[in-house]
């Protein structure tokens, strides 16, 4: 099954990987920043933390980096679960 | 005259360049500044293995040539050859973290193709291989067609073998034949295409790779919890504050005793004149009143450095992000905002890695409300001479309270500020939280003693200049003219004058003759104003002529409680600093915003000293 989510719902510690970003949505620096970080279409990612529940910044796994971003940003990163072996 | 060859090290933000650089030139650097910009130069001498001499300059970390800050835009400069005041580099180092070659391989690819001559150091292989990952450096080469060096910078591992690589590399006949490519700017496709390049380089020089940090993740569940993490960051901020001030007790103690032992021998080896007071009273009562605040401001800094070498500091920008948007700020205001309760000055120059200007500059205005370690020497005195030692619950006093409230009160009044700011003077869109956090790490002992001493230094150097200058100056003003009898020498002399003026200002907020006097030379730094007490209190005792009534029954005996409050108030918003106000006219370029906060801090401090006045008058305190 292919499901379609966001970074920001994507369930903490689920395996997945970017599907598409919504760069249109970002800010100009945001977008640059994020491509420099390595978002990518493929990259796998993975949510580690949330600061808070509802809201605040999300902590993720991208390659062997650890980043914070915002909801907002999380919320135009697109995701899929089902490109990636079954673990 | 013959320049030595230059060579640059360049790379992603915590690769290790700067560690590296340390490793390769050991204490001879040499810090300076671009011109035009507030980006610092570090550089250092490294003599080659044929003796030949280089140049080593340490470039600020960069993600890519396409800058987003000032810093970064040095870095892009230089290695590109259009900065001005520096040379084009004969040569690269491109440090890279070999556990998140990902990411910094990408920055790599990028400065190997502006086709200067490079050494690629690959960094941190110690860390990557505590993390499971086993790397190929000669894949590495082959791929990306220069030399790689493994290294450990802390460790000085690799080191010899990176400047060898040096040697051959630097004037050899590589160098110059090549053409520089110009950046344009929009790399933004390009910057798509080298990263999937630079993974593709990864994966292919990964020997073995099991999943990454567990360990590094099993910390961040407990530092990053929703619930636990702000508990632990709270018991953190807790902790630093009290330590600063129960460790601080016995060097505090034996710094009083050796200023007092010192007054003893000069008193009992000079005759009673001019000379005797200007030592006692001006000299080793201003600087000892100062000097003993050393240990607290060694404390905070110790934690503060600790903190950040762990890597922590960043968990708690990521945790504070919430409450910081709240006001129109993001989470990486945290930091500076953190290292203004030791001081100011270093606070408002780590705003430097804030990329938005706005949120940058309102982080600047509101860094001097944080309670300094400047504004100890005042609190403490003001509270030990009125406010009762009572316990008000078990383990809280009423002084520790009080403090604590004043520290309250800085940060309340900070968070409103930043409100107000970001409505009116510095308005625009609230900016974005996106930062790397780095891996824990244990902070190396060397690296904070560096650290703690040149903080050191850098407060002694102000005891002996700033602040033994202005106490000697208001000595003088103080004692000239000499008043005739029945007259009182505070108000008789110079500054006692130029005190009455001031007084009629600061009389309605409840500020006596002696504070105005006081508040004229705390401009330098607010803890002149203990100073200057103390020595008015000196000239001025006619019956303590061997200086051992206390500055704390002078106080209670000549304040009242309302004023006592309202001068403590008054501290915690007045911008009474002269390096704070220098730093943020270097920081913003011009005199703009450093009067504008001198200006608004000003202003609130009347106003709150004045309503903390009345409102203990009107209380019947
Ligand atoms: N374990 C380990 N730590 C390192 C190494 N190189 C640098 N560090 C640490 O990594 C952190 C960032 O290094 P720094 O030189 O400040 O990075 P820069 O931002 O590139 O200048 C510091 O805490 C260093 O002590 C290394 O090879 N191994
Ligand atoms: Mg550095």
């Amino acid at each position: 099954m292919t499901s379609i989510l966001t970074l920001e719902t994507l369930p903490r510690h689920q395996p997945a990987a970017v599907d598409t970003i919504d760069w249109d949505r970002l800010a100009a620096p945001e977008a640059r920043r994020l491509r420099e970080l390595g978002f990518d279409q493929g990259v796998a990612v993975e949510v580690l933390h949330r600061a808070r529940l509802g809201s605040g910044p999300i902590a993720c796994r991208i390659g062997r980096m650890t980043v914070a971003l915002r909801r907002a940003v999380a919320r135009s990163i697109r995701v899929s679960t089902a490109t990636l072996p079954a673990e | 005259m013959e320049l030595s060859p230059l060579v640059a090290m360049v790379g992603n933000p915590n690769a290790g360049k700067s560690a590296l650089f340390n490793a390769l030139t050991g204490a001879r650097q040499k810090v300076g500044n671009y011109p035009g910009v507030t980006v610092e130069r570090h550089s250092g001498r490294l003599a080659l293995d044929d003796g030949r001499a280089v140049e080593l300059v340490d470039l600020p970390g960069a993600y890519s040539l396409d800058p987003s800050s000032p810093d970064e835009r040095v870095t892009r400069d230089v290695v590109t050859g259009t900065q001005a005041g520096e040379r084009l580099p004969d040569a690269l180092v491109v440090v890279v973290d070999a556990a998140n070659l990902d990411n910094h391989l990408r920055f790599a690819l990028q400065l190997i193709a502006l086709g200067l001559p490079v050494v690629v150091a690959l960094n941190m292989v110690d860390l990557a291989e505590r993390d499971g990952l086993v790397l190929d450096p000669a894949v590495l080469e082959r791929e990306l067609g220069v030399p790689v060096v493994p290294t450990v910078a802390v460790r000085r591992r690799g080191i010899d073998v990176l400047r060898a690589r040096l040697t051959a590399l630097v004037g050899g006949t590589t160098a110059d034949l090549r053409r520089l490519r110009p950046s344009d700017g929009s790399v933004d496709d390009d910057i798509v295409t080298l990263q999937r390049r630079a993974r593709a380089i990864a994966a292919a020089a990964t020997v073995s790779e099991t999943p990454v940090r567990r360990w590094n993740h099993a910390v961040d569940a407990v530092a990053l919890h929703p619930v636990v993490g702000p508990v632990l960051l709270a018991t953190l901020l807790f902790v630093m504050f009290q330590a600063v001030f129960s460790w601080s007790q016995a060097p505090v103690a034996w710094i009083e005793s050796a200023f007092a032992a010192l007054d003893d021998v000069v008193r009992a080896a000079m005759p009673d004149g001019f000379l005797r007071s200007l030592l006692t009273d001006g000299v080793i009562a201003g600087v000892g009143a100062v000097l003993v605040f050393l240990p607290l401001i060694l404390i905070l800094f110790l934690f503060i450095l600790v903190l950040e070498a762990s890597g922590y500091m960043v968990r708690a920008a990521f945790l504070m992000d919430r409450l910081m948007a709240g006001v129109g700020l993001s989470g990486r205001a945290f930091i500076p905002l953190l290292s203004s309760f030791a001081c100011a000055v270093p606070g408002i120059m780590a705003t430097r890695t804030i990329d938005d200007e706005k949120d940058r500059l309102t982080t600047i205005l509101i860094a001097p409300l944080m309670t300094c370690s400047a504004r100890l020497p005042v609190y403490s005195i003001i509270i030990a001479a009125f406010i009762p030692a009572r316990q008000v619950a078990p383990f809280i006093g009423l002084q520790g309270l009080v403090l604590f409230g004043l520290y309250v009160m800085g940060i309340v009044g900070a968070f409103v500020a930043a409100l107000a700011l970001r409505r009116t003077v510095t308005k625009g869109d609230s900016s974005g939280f996106m930062m790397e956090m780095p891996k824990y790490q244990m902070p190396r002992l060397g690296d904070i003693a560096i650290g703690l001493w040149s903080r050191a230094w850098i407060f002694l150097k102000r005891a002996g200049t700033t602040i033994a200058l202005t106490t000697v100056i208001l000595w003088a003003l103080l004692s000239f003219p000499q008043a005739p009898a029945g007259q009182k020498q505070a108000e008789y002399s110079v500054a006692g004058r130029i005190a009455s003026g001031l007084e009629v200002i600061v009389r309605p907020i409840g500020f006596n003759h002696d504070i105005a006097l006081a508040l004229i030379p705390a401009m330098a730094a607010r803890e002149v104003a203990v100073a200057a007490i103390g020595t008015v209190y000196a000239i001025d005792d006619v019956e303590d002529t061997r200086g051992e009534r206390s500055l704390v029954d002078n106080l209670r005996g000549r304040w009242s409680l309302p004023t006592a409050l309202a001068f403590l108030m008054w501290f915690v918003f007045a911008p009474q600093c002269i390096s704070t106000i220098a730093v943020t006219r270097r920081e913003t370029n011009g005199w703009r915003w450093p009067a504008f906060m001198v200006g608004y801090l000003f202003a609130t401090a009347y106003v709150m000293a004045g309503i903390t006045y009345w409102l203990a008058v009107f209380a019947g305190l």
